[in-house]
């Protein structure tokens, strides 16, 4: 799923705040539920580092799981998929977390 | 490439007014200068400034995470051997920017617009001919149409009397907003007029991309299965309402409407619903009374 796209998105956040540093490490949160797969975006962020003078550095991937809560009965839980109800049956849901898709940080090489 | 629709863009998207046959090159900022500009507009960069063009992902997190801006805090303090830097940015940043810059200026001018998504082939291309060749004056429908390749649904629309113009995505599977805003400069709507985004037939990839439109239209044909809902949750998700297409072809199929609606009422408590055929007309009063409403609802909202 777009994930080329999403990947380039990322490379050209981490290259502006990098200012030309080497960086070593790049920390992403992909949440369970965001419809984008961090399998796919690692083997797009190899392509693209690249080319992008981010050559070496280390992909960090955290998911994040599903979370929602129910606004019928108030109850948080764990929601392994987009539709999956409340205990209690309700499909009326707010999300808390699984849908991130977010650059957290950057390690970078001290620069000269 | 994407390893799950062939999703690239190694070939740039293309803008063709099918009024005038000029053609443009969607270019887009970060990769005409590299890393140098990764935000992609207008922007003169100040290394002392805080990004505020972005600031509603850059910096507004609805979680309230504590957030140290990147170019704030680089110095000071004895340096580790590598430095970490906390960025928190939402990666699809850049994108919500420009289709809220879209949603403001279309909103400004009571323009309603809608994106119309589904698989390949469900009918939305014959549900816009329809709806032009019926509302076209009562509405002022003009058509942003979005294809990988090839001007062919663009001289459709243009055929049944809409003013269009096309969008080729070259090798990518969705259009985003900067397309969008590109195909908006070259159509010039008028204020009040109806703008449909007929977005590339793929019911995964353009559920992520907020093109600035006032709702997504979900297409579903009764040639499917009933059972997209669940399978293709996000896109249900993301739309307001499902139009059932193909409702002419139901007595040959296994398609189980009322089990379509409970799947895609899982997936999103409160999507509308309307069943039509867009080849013989059967349902499209309903179509029409929708637009009807969602058009009275753009110019009450309009500056609110």
């Amino acid at each position: 799923m777009h994930e080329l796209g999403v990947t380039q998105n990322i490379v050209a956040i981490v290259g502006e705040a990098a200012k030309g540093r080497r960086v070593t490490r790049v920390t992403l949160e992909v949440g369970k539920l965001s419809g984008v797969m961090g399998d796919a975006i690692a083997f797009c962020f190899d392509v693209i580092a690249k080319d992008a003078g981010l050559d070496g550095a280390t992909l960090e991937i955290l998911e994040i799981d599903g979370r929602a809560c129910c606004e019928i009965c108030g109850l948080e839980f764990y929601a392994e998929t987009l539709f999956a109800p409340c205990p209690c049956g309700s499909h009326r849901l707010r999300r808390i977390s699984g849908e991130e898709l977010i650059v957290k940080s950057i390690e970078m090489a001290e620069a000269a | 490439m994407c390893g799950h629709c062939g999703c690239g863009d190694e070939t740039a998207a293309t803008v063709l007014n099918l009024e005038t046959g000029k053609q443009r090159t969607v270019k887009r900022n970060e990769r005409e200068h590299d890393h140098a500009h990764a935000h992609g507009h207008l922007h003169h960069h100040d290394q002392s400034h805080s990004h505020d063009h972005d600031c509603r992902h850059e910096h507004g997190h609805a979680d309230g995470a504590r957030h140290e801006h990147s170019l704030s805090h680089v110095h000071g303090g004895a340096p580790p051997a590598d430095q970490v830097l906390t960025l928190e940015a939402q990666v699809l940043a850049k994108n919500d920017a420009i289709a809220e810059r879209n949603r403001a200026w279309l909103k400004g001018r009571e323009i309603l617009t809608l994106n119309l998504v589904s698989s390949p082939g469900a009918g939305k291309t014959t549900l816009l001919e329809r709806t032009i060749r019926d509302l076209r004056d009562e509405l002022g429908l003009c058509v942003v149409e979005g294809d990988q390749a090839t001007a062919r649904d663009g001289e459709r629309i243009r055929a049944a009397g809409a003013p269009v113009v096309q969008v080729n995505t070259g090798a990518g599977c969705h259009l985003d907003a900067e397309m969008v805003a590109r195909g908006l400069r070259e159509l010039k709507p008028l204020p009040g007029a109806v703008v449909m985004i007929e977005n590339v037939g793929n019911l995964i990839c353009p559920a992520l991309f907020d093109l600035g439109e006032r709702a997504k239209i979900v297409i579903l044909s009764v040639t499917e299965g009933d059972d997209k809902p669940l399978k293709y949750p996000h896109m249900f998700k993301a739309a307001e309402l499902m139009v059932l297409n193909k409702m002419d072809l139901l007595p040959y199929v296994d398609f189980d409407p009322a089990r379509a609606l409970a799947n895609a009422l899982q997936v999103n408590p409160s999507i509308g619903s309307i069943r039509l055929s867009a080849r013989t007309g059967e349902g499209l009063d309903a179509w029409y009374g929708w637009l009807r409403d969602e058009r009275a609802r753009v110019r009450d909202l309009a500056f609110t």
